[in-house]
């Protein structure tokens, strides 16, 4: 077998789709993610035995089933839960994009959630103390004291999950999603050009994660207080 | 202006304050001083709620707090404390530090919160350092940032719970002036520290404090040539002894 890579061009076309749906996933990951998940940290460290504990068991459950099940169940299970809600019980159709990004939105902040928290816990409690002999209401201590810290001091991790979240968004075409791997997949297997395709997604992931990391190093470094 | 009346609190088996009453005049300046772990800084903290307490309670101003009362930021807005390890925060700069409580609590306009900072920074020798950030300066220009952080608010009662402990040596006094200035101006204060002279020429009264009891409380001048407990006379003989 030949190894021939002008069939890249011609499927260019097909494999950008399949990037732009692996970036919107990230894109959509990320944002929903770090503000699902930040809501969930505070509410992990909040006193009210309750909310902690729900937060902690949405935690612990997302992050101990697989990807490809939470898919499922979002897919098969939120167009009844909608159509039970608004629609007299019959199910209502939400596609696989949507699914998509609903689930990993979901996922995602459980993972985020716990590097929040982190964060929130490698603040001193003398901060917390200095927030409360102020008499900052809780909302602003957090907005404006205690979240800034707390995700500079995590930034290097959550940016490395982001990474990990960008690699992780093949498991889509379970429901018939596209994303860059699962076109190239697709394609390599149309015109048995495995080794072009694979190669060729794999140098475009490679890409896109080191520069991200060197981006997350520099990062670190500029990072140090005081140092700007 | 401060009435703490039989205030006692327990972690556990462990009564980390026992009884304890004092009354504090306005624009007095009281020092407590004690061993450590005698319940200092838990006795200095129950007076902004940061600590709370079982049993008894405690008056700031028209203010009551008791056990189980959990909203405190009418409190909160008349006491200002200064931390050991000064607790500005760190991405804010030098400026921000000492508006965000003034803008956010109080309301105050920015332009009035900003020329409030600059007034107060130029009053603690800090005009040159405002746009700066906490981890830019000194321990003890970081404490005066503190300090105007605290007065930023306008509090009848400033609370300092072991100012000059983290700082070295050398720059003990340029925050000890400060505090003695804000006591000249006739601020009510109440102090925990270890620094004797402070307690002896600024001071009004001492409370010695041990394992969780006021044991004494005396006129500054008399807790240091004449103590009335055995517990002070040894704590003083091993303080004073260099």
């Amino acid at each position: 077998m030949s190894v021939d890579f002008s069939t890249i061009v011609s499927a260019a076309p097909f494999l950008l789709t399949g990037l732009w749906f692996t970036i919107q996933i990230t894109l959509v990951g990320v944002g929903g993610g770090i503000v699902l998940g930040s809501l969930l940290a505070v509410a992990r460290l909040s006193r009210n035995r309750f909310i902690s504990g729900l937060a902690t068991a949405y935690v612990n459950v997302m992050r101990s089933i697989p990807l490809i099940l939470v898919i499922f169940w979002i897919f098969f299970l939120v167009p009844w839960a909608i159509g039970w809600l608004v629609n007299g019980g019959r199910p209502v159709a939400v596609g696989a994009t949507l699914t998509i990004f609903i689930t990993f939105i979901l996922f995602e902040a459980a993972y985020y959630a716990e590097i929040v928290r982190a964060g929130f816990r490698s603040i001193s409690t003398g901060q917390y103390e200095a927030c409360e002999a102020l008499g900052l209401p809780k909302f602003h201590a957090y907005v404006y004291i205690l979240f800034p810290q707390a995700i500079r001091n995590v930034l290097p991790i959550l940016l490395t999950q982001t990474i990990i979240l960008c690699q992780d968004t093949s498991p889509v075409y379970v429901i018939s999603a596209t994303d860059l791997l699962g076109a190239a997949s697709k394609i390599a297997q149309r015109d048995g050009r495995l080794v072009e395709m694979y190669l060729t997604v794999g140098v475009v992931y490679f890409l896109f994660s080191y520069t991200a990391s060197q981006f997350v190093k520099s990062l670190q470094s500029r990072l140090a207080y005081g140092g700007r | 202006m401060i009435s703490i009346s039989h205030v006692s609190k327990s972690y556990g088996s462990f009564q980390a304050l026992k009884d304890c009453s004092a009354e504090i005049a306005r624009g007095e300046v009281v020092v407590i001083c004690g061993p450590s772990g005698s319940g200092k800084s838990t006795l200095i903290k129950t007076v902004n709620g940061l600590e709370s307490f079982d049993v008894g309670q405690i008056k700031v101003g028209d203010f009551r707090l008791a056990p189980g009362v959990t909203h405190m930021a009418a409190l909160r807005r008349s006491v200002g404390m200064v931390f050991q390890s000064f607790e500005l925060f760190p991405h804010l700069s030098v400026l921000s530090n000492v508006t965000i409580a003034q803008t956010k609590v109080l309301k105050r306009p920015k332009a009035a919160a900003e020329d409030k900072a600059h007034a107060l920074l130029a009053r603690v020798g800090l005009s040159a350092h405002v746009t700066k950030y906490p981890a830019q300066l000194s321990g003890g220009q970081q404490q005066r940032v503190a300090i105007a952080r605290a007065l930023a608010l306008d509090p009848e009662v400033m609370l300092f719970d072991e100012p000059t402990s983290a700082l070295d040596p050398e720059m003990v006094n340029e925050v000890l002036d400060v505090m003695t200035s804000l006591a000249r101006q006739g601020m009510t204060m109440l102090c925990v520290t270890h620094e004797m002279g402070f307690a002896r020429n600024v001071a009004n009264r001492v409370l010695f404090m041990d394992g969780g009891e006021i044991v004494e409380t005396s006129e500054a001048a008399t807790f240091f040539s004449a103590p009335a407990s055995a517990r002070a006379k040894a704590f003083l003989a091993r303080i004073l002894r260099h």
